[in-house]
């Protein structure tokens, strides 16, 4: 009895090495998040300084008013409005309306363009779009002055507040890819550390700012 | 012509490094993943979006959670939470302060403050956090949105 002790081999059988491994490969694998930074940005204005009211000169036409009321209904530009998808639209020919476009040159420093410069840099095919659909007197005189203004009531939700602005991003979007000859989504993707795609979004976004505005909604009486 | 020397050659694949690639390979994901720090104690239910953005740099952000506390005994209304804690409203400036202190001089303007949001939650909530926001001059921020599933 005592020779069956020689007869076991002598090596550890690691043949299940390899799929206990992988058994903690996949567990990692699964429970891991990879931790996403993405999202929707913004830039709050600057703060307010409180014995100074912010005097309203803006026009009335160069401002797109959206109204969310704490049933999450719309308002938009004083008309109600039940599918939010609808603003894309209006938003791109509002910012795009180009009804009196100014000789004034704005943005930042170095790279200041008139509006009437912006409009010569657009391609043909958004050139005719914008002359025979828009053109307004009643809307944006460019898309420097335009600004898209988003006043939600304290008690509408969040998720209808980033539905909002989710259109919006996707209408500028819509706007700088298609000046440079992209998709939105190609747009959206650009790398800005790539020195090439930094000049194209650049271009894109010279003389067409993303000027979206938080307005703070009206104090209630407490 | 003889052909006997074809079966001499060995049929099988050698596997014992098998175990020490996939060794590898684990240790490279655990090594490579970054455990979540906090653990959030808010409901995170978060409204899908698009137009999606996404921020290069990781480690200037700071992170706010925002939601209806899991646990009921802290009540039934939204709260806020930074770094594993709940916090006030009012307490938001501080706590930006506390965030910048660990930046470096020319990165401290360019600290992002992302929202998580439940969508439960009420505009009023996030308005007050950005009013806060503006006082201390963290006025870039991020509402983080996992993407929407295509129609």
């Amino acid at each position: 009895m005592a020779k069956s002790k020689n007869r076991g081999s002598e090596e550890v059988n690691a043949g299940s090495m390899a799929d206990i491994a992988f058994l903690l490969l996949i567990f990692f694998l699964v429970t891991t998040q990879i931790a996403t930074n993405k999202g929707l940005t913004l830039l709050l204005p600057p703060k307010q300084e409180e014995d100074e009211p912010i005097e309203i000169k803006q026009q009335q036409r160069n401002i797109f008013k959206i109204q969310v009321n704490s049933l999450d209904r719309l308002l938009v530009e004083d008309e109600p409005l039940e599918d939010v998808s609808q603003i894309r639209d209006m938003v791109y020919d509002f910012v795009l309306n180009f009804g009196s476009p100014s000789q004034v040159k704005k943005g930042k420093k170095g790279a200041e363009v008139s509006e009437v410069e912006t409009y010569n840099s657009l391609p043909a095919s958004m050139k005719s779009y914008i002359s025979r659909n828009l053109g307004s007197s009643e809307s944006s005189d460019g898309p420097a002055s335009a600004i898209v203004s988003v006043k939600a009531d304290r008690g509408s939700s969040y998720e209808i507040f980033i539905s909002i602005l989710d259109e919006l991003n996707a209408a500028y979007n819509k706007i700088y890819g298609e000046r440079v000859g992209l998709t939105d989504e190609e747009f959206r993707k650009l790398n800005r550390n790539d020195p090439r795609e930094k000049a194209l979004y650049d271009e894109a976004r010279s003389g067409i700012p993303k000027a979206i505005s938080i307005a703070e909604p009206t104090k209630s009486a407490e | 012509m003889k052909f006997s020397v074809k079966s001499q050659t060995q049929q099988d694949i050698p596997t014992a490094a098998l175990p020490d690639i996939i060794f590898m390979l684990l240790f490279f994901f655990m090594v490579s993943t970054i455990m979540r720090e906090t653990e959030v104690r808010v409901t995170q239910k978060i409204p899908r979006a698009e137009q999606l953005v996404k921020l290069q740099r990781k480690d200037l952000i700071a992170h706010l959670y925002v939601g209806l506390p899991k646990d009921s005994g802290y009540g039934k209304e939204p709260v806020i939470q930074a770094d594993g804690v709940f916090i006030d409203v009012g307490k938001i400036g501080a706590w930006v302060e506390e965030v910048r202190a660990g930046l470096s001089e020319e990165e401290k303007d360019q600290l992002t403050v992302s929202f998580k949001v439940d969508k439960e939650v009420q505009m009023g909530l996030i308005v007050d956090i950005q009013t806060e926001l503006r006082k201390v001059n963290a006025r870039k921020i991020i509402y983080q949105s996992p993407r929407k599933e295509e129609e």
